[in-house]
């Protein structure tokens, strides 16, 4: 593994203070966050979150079913809060871990209610703004029993040439029969170096959804988020999609703990490694039977990329069914010459096996994101043939 | 319409044909038989310019253009289209999208077309994946409905597809061939067949797509040479009483 280099970086002296208007921010500020999946126009969002390098800029809930807190305001209006911070992760657990938790800068606590079922999703968008800033943020999300909630978490710097660094803290709740649909779309740049540190459990009859996507460069990503299907019959899915194209370096993947009878889970990586470096890590531990887990990752290699899939099956249990698929490789020739036979030319047909590749369908992301991402897999596309 | 003259075709350093000769007319429907390993597919291969073959000798034109060294997509632009017969899958493309993509920039009615071939349920999934047999060579019908070859090729056609969808592969691969057409007060048969302009070149083992559609030719594919040139029916009806050992005979 890679390590950056995080002193260089600012982790104090930007504080940017309220934003009253999401519509007044600049126009390279709202662009960028458009690009990380957060709309300024909050069109259909249930709440919206925006951080900017260390301070809360703006937090609005418009459903009576979402509470959404700065995290310091959160930790002074619930006592209760203490129990769930640093619950599933430890400030010891490493050091950029110990960096965000004796020096931090806010971050989002979300509650969604008891039984609220949200049809909007919410928005966050967590933004490094100043050039080498170095960002520590903590987030809380808190789905109670039976509600289900899509968060949008967009993480993003205003100009792709910017230096920065971001460490994200975040713990993830979902308490029985509940459902969160967490979609992270990281739009990060050359100069940046980033540590999200994540953790989550899932109680009986829950459901967490995971999506990711990360098209654009980043110079040294790594993260390992671990859920724990802590409740029988909970269920939890992860789909990322990930580009790395020159300069970027990612070391990538889920860990999954399956604690509980009748707990699944599925975790499918799609990774186009062209020029870039992708470690793609995975992780399904089953500690009770019956209980099923599957882990595919396939990776397409382009420009001189390197992709190290590196999966690990953990059963405990007998009775627990765990597979898992990978596949590393340069673009089918067979897939090639069926597109090219129906009048495809080579570059045509590539790019379309490329979006294909990149297919984010199955994460069933509001239309206008989609539109959005479908987009930036285009121009990304183009860069990559 | 296709003229292949002397072909010889390696693949790793094996000669796979030897000397191949054949002459497809416009409008003209040809029935290719042999044994597993024969070249069949090899001479499909080359023809549409796929897989890893070598063309060490002679030459294929197709209207009068040498094609032999083409791409695959500029002989599918002249007008060449191929049935396969396993077709890969292609994870995130659509169905849909690929039958758009086929029919370049003739403006075509996607549903319509998929309903001919009951596949209108088929249009928003990943293009074969999961497919059963004879889904995939519906699948295949479709896109080459889309992309209107003047010359189509057939990978086994019944191969994967049981009895069931068999009629609608074949009454789809006729129509293909022969157009949806039917004499009327301005047309008579005559008339049509004269405007036939589909040629075929189909691969089969079992020979079940003689039930559906007219060939004019066989012609038996036997270790990299083509022997034999007769009825398409009295070959198969040869071939089911004797096996291929005849045709040993029928070359030495």
């Amino acid at each position: 593994m890679k390590k950056p280099d995080l002193s260089h970086y600012e982790f104090s002296g930007h504080s940017a203070g309220k934003v009253e208007d999401l519509k007044r921010l600049g126009k390279a500020e709202k662009e960028s966050m458009r690009m990380a999946g957060f709309d300024a126009e909050e069109k259909g969002t249930s709440a919206s979150f925006v951080q900017i390098d260390h301070d809360n800029a703006f937090c609005k809930s418009y459903n009576p079913g979402v509470e959404i807190l700065p995290l310091g305001l959160a930790m002074h209006m619930h006592e209760g809060l203490a129990d769930y911070r640093w619950r599933l992760l430890k400030p010891e657990k490493d050091e950029y871990t110990r960096m965000a938790a004796d020096n931090p800068h806010g971050g989002y606590v979300i509650r969604v209610k008891k039984g609220v079922r949200l049809d909007q999703p919410i928005q966050s968008c967590l933004m490094m703004h100043t050039n080498n800033v170095g960002q520590n943020v903590h987030n809380i999300v808190i789905i109670e029993e039976g509600a289900e909630a899509h968060i949008l978490s967009g993480c993003t710097t205003t100009e792709a040439d910017q230096s920065a660094a971001h460490i994200g803290i975040s713990e993830f709740y979902v308490e029985k029969n509940a459902s969160l649909t967490f979609t992270m779309v990281h739009n990060w740049g050359e100069k940046v170096d980033v540590r999200p540190r994540s953790a989550g459990q899932v109680e009986a009859g829950g459901i967490f959804q995971s999506n990711y996507i990360s098209l654009k460069p980043v110079r040294n990503l790594q993260m390992y988020p671990s859920i724990t299907m802590k409740g029988a019959s909970s269920i939890s899915r992860f789909n990322s999609v990930i580009v790395a194209t020159e300069g970027t370096y990612m070391d990538v993947g889920n860990r999954v703990i399956l604690d509980a009878p009748d707990t699944r889970t599925e975790i499918i990586s799609h990774a186009i490694a062209s020029g870039g470096h992708i470690v793609a890590r995975g992780h399904i531990q089953a500690n009770h039977a019956p209980s099923k887990g599957h882990l595919e990752c396939q990776g397409l290699l382009l420009n001189k990329g390197i992709i190290q899939a590196i999966p690990e099956l953990d059963g405990r249990a007998e009775g627990a069914e765990l597979s898992h698929e990978a596949a590393v490789g340069k673009i089918a020739r067979e897939e090639l010459d069926y597109l090219m036979i129906r009048g495809l030319s080579e570059e045509e047909a590539s790019s379309a096996i490329i979006r294909g590749f990149l297919d984010i369908d199955i994460m069933g992301l509001p239309n206008e994101l989609q539109a959005e991402i479908q987009q930036a897999i285009s121009e990304t596309e183009k860069s990559m043939l | 319409m296709l003229s292949i003259e002397n072909l010889h075709v390696s693949i790793n350093g094996t000669q796979v044909l030897k000397g191949t000769s054949l002459q497809i007319n416009q409008g003209e429907t040809v029935i290719l038989f042999g044994p597993n390993g024969s070249g069949k597919t090899t001479l499909l291969y080359t023809i549409m310019g796929i897989g890893n073959y070598e063309v060490t000798e002679g030459r294929i034109l197709f209207d009068g253009t040498d094609i032999t060294h083409m791409p695959p997509n500029e002989r599918a632009q002249l007008g060449i289209g191929m049935s396969m017969q396993r077709p890969p899958s292609i994870h995130g493309l659509k169905t849909r999208d690929l039958v758009r993509l086929c029919a370049g920039k003739r403006e075509i009615d996607i549903d319509e077309l998929a309903r001919k071939v009951n596949l209108e349920h088929f249009l928003e999934r990943d293009v074969n994946l999961g497919f059963s047999g004879g889904e995939i060579k519906r699948s295949e019908l479709l896109q080459l409905m889309a992309q209107h070859p003047k010359l189509v090729l057939f990978d086994e056609p019944e191969s994967g597809v049981d009895v069931e969808n068999m009629a609608l592969v074949g009454s789809m691969a006729r129509k293909l061939l022969e157009g949806e057409l039917a004499p009327d007060r301005t047309h008579t048969m005559l008339d049509i067949k004269q405007e036939r302009k589909t040629s075929g070149l189909i691969i089969t083992h079992t020979g079940h797509i003689l039930d559906y559609i007219t060939a004019d030719r066989g012609h038996v594919l036997y270790n990299g040479h083509l022997c034999c040139a007769d009825n398409p029916k009295r070959i198969l009806d040869h071939l089911q009483k004797y096996g291929y050992k005849e045709c040993i005979r029928c070359l030495t």
